[in-house]
C-alpha cells in the first residue's frame, strides 16, 4: 500500500535571501559543504522563532497538522546547527510548499486583488484607490466542511437519547445520562446492533 | 510602476480579456512615463502551459500589477512567489481606456 500523499505547506513570503556563507574558514583548502535548508522550514522557523508564535498557530498558518509543524521546526533547527558546527554553508531551496497570500475586495469597482507582500499592509484599491476595501475570505467552503465534520452526533444503544459528539472524546467513553450505559456514534455501523 | 492588462485586441478601445493564460493581448501600460505597449500573446492557442508561459513573459517586463478577469490555479502560486500583484476584474465590458482611466483618479 502507498502511504498517505504529502500535505503541501503553505508559505506566506519566499525569503529575502537565497542562503548564508560562512567565513574565515580555518582549515585551509577546506572545500564548504552546503546544507540544503527547505523553503518549508525556513518558513517553519520564522513563524516559531521571529514571529514568535506557538507551534500550534504556526501550524495552521502553514496548512499543516500541528505535529507535522514540530517536524518541520526540529528539522531546521538541526540542518542550522549542522551549518554552525561543522561550518558549512546554508542553501535555502526546494520543499514541497507552495505560496498564498490574502485577498480582498473592493466596494467600488467590484475588483478582487490580493497582497503579494505581507509586510505593507493593503488600506485602498489598487485600482480606483478606494479605501472601501474589504478582506475577502476564499475559505468559506473549507470551513463549513469542518462544521459539518463535526457535527456528529452520541446516540445511546439502550434508550436512544443523543447528544451532539465532543470533538476529540470517544463516543464510547460517554455515559448515557438516562440509563449509565455506553453510546455510540449514530449512523455508523457497530458491532451491536440498535 | 507597470501595470499588464489582458485585452482582446490592440488598440485602446478593445476590451478586458477574462482570461489570463490565453488571452490576446498583453497591455503593458507604465503609470510615470504614460507609455503603453501591446504584446501579443504567443499562448494563445497552447494546448497546455499557456499561464505559466504568460506569466513568464509578464515578469521579464518586470510588471508589478497584472489586471484580469480570471487566474488559473497554476498561476497564483507563481504570481505570489514572484511577488506581482493579482487584480481580478469581472467586467468584460470594460475597456482598456477605461481601465487606465481608473489608475489614474
Amino acid at each position: 500500500m502507498s502511504p498517505r500523499p504529502f500535505r503541501l505547506r503553505k508559505i506566506s513570503n519566499p525569503p529575502v535571501i537565497s542562503g548564508f556563507k560562512p567565513y574565515g574558514n580555518k582549515k585551509i583548502g577546506g572545500k564548504t559543504e552546503s546544507v540544503f535548508l527547505h523553503l518549508e522550514e525556513y518558513e517553519a522557523l520564522r513563524l516559531c522563532d521571529y514571529e514568535m508564535l506557538n507551534h500550534h498557530q504556526a501550524s495552521i498558518l502553514m496548512a499543516v497538522s500541528r505535529p507535522t509543524l514540530t517536524r518541520i521546526y526540529s528539522k531546521a533547527r538541526q540542518k542550522i546547527a549542522e551549518a554552525l558546527v561543522q561550518g558549512k554553508q546554508i542553501i535555502i531551496e526546494g520543499g514541497k510548499i507552495y505560496f498564498d497570500s490574502e485577498w480582498y475586495s473592493c466596494k467600488n469597482c467590484g475588483c478582487f486583488f490580493n497582497n503579494p507582500d505581507k509586510q505593507e499592509e493593503i488600506k485602498e484599491c489598487p485600482l480606483c484607490r478606494n479605501s472601501n476595501i474589504l478582506n475577502y475570505e476564499p475559505d468559506n467552503e473549507e470551513t463549513e466542511e469542518n462544521t459539518t465534520r463535526y457535527s456528529d452526533i452520541c446516540i445511546c444503544p439502550s434508550c436512544g437519547y443523543e447528544t451532539p459528539h465532543r470533538c476529540g472524546c470517544p463516543c464510547k467513553d460517554e455515559i448515557c445520562p438516562e440509563c449509565g450505559t455506553n453510546m455510540v456514534r449514530k449512523g455508523r455501523p457497530h458491532k451491536r446492533n440498535f | 510602476m507597470k501595470v499588464a492588462i489582458t485585452s482582446n485586441g490592440n488598440s485602446l478601445e478593445s476590451k478586458l480579456d477574462q482570461r489570463f493564460g490565453r488571452c490576446g493581448y498583453f497591455t503593458i501600460y507604465d503609470t510615470e512615463t504614460k507609455g503603453i505597449e501591446f504584446l501579443p500573446n504567443p499562448n494563445k492557442d497552447a494546448q497546455e502551459g499557456a499561464g505559466p508561459a504568460s506569466v513568464q513573459l509578464v515578469a521579464s517586463r518586470n510588471v508589478q500589477k497584472i489586471i484580469s478577469g480570471e487566474f488559473g490555479i497554476k498561476i497564483k502560486s507563481l504570481l505570489d512567489s514572484l511577488k506581482i500583484q493579482m487584480i481580478v476584474l469581472k467586467q468584460p465590458e470594460k475597456s482598456i481606456r477605461e481601465i487606465i482611466d481608473m489608475l489614474h483618479n
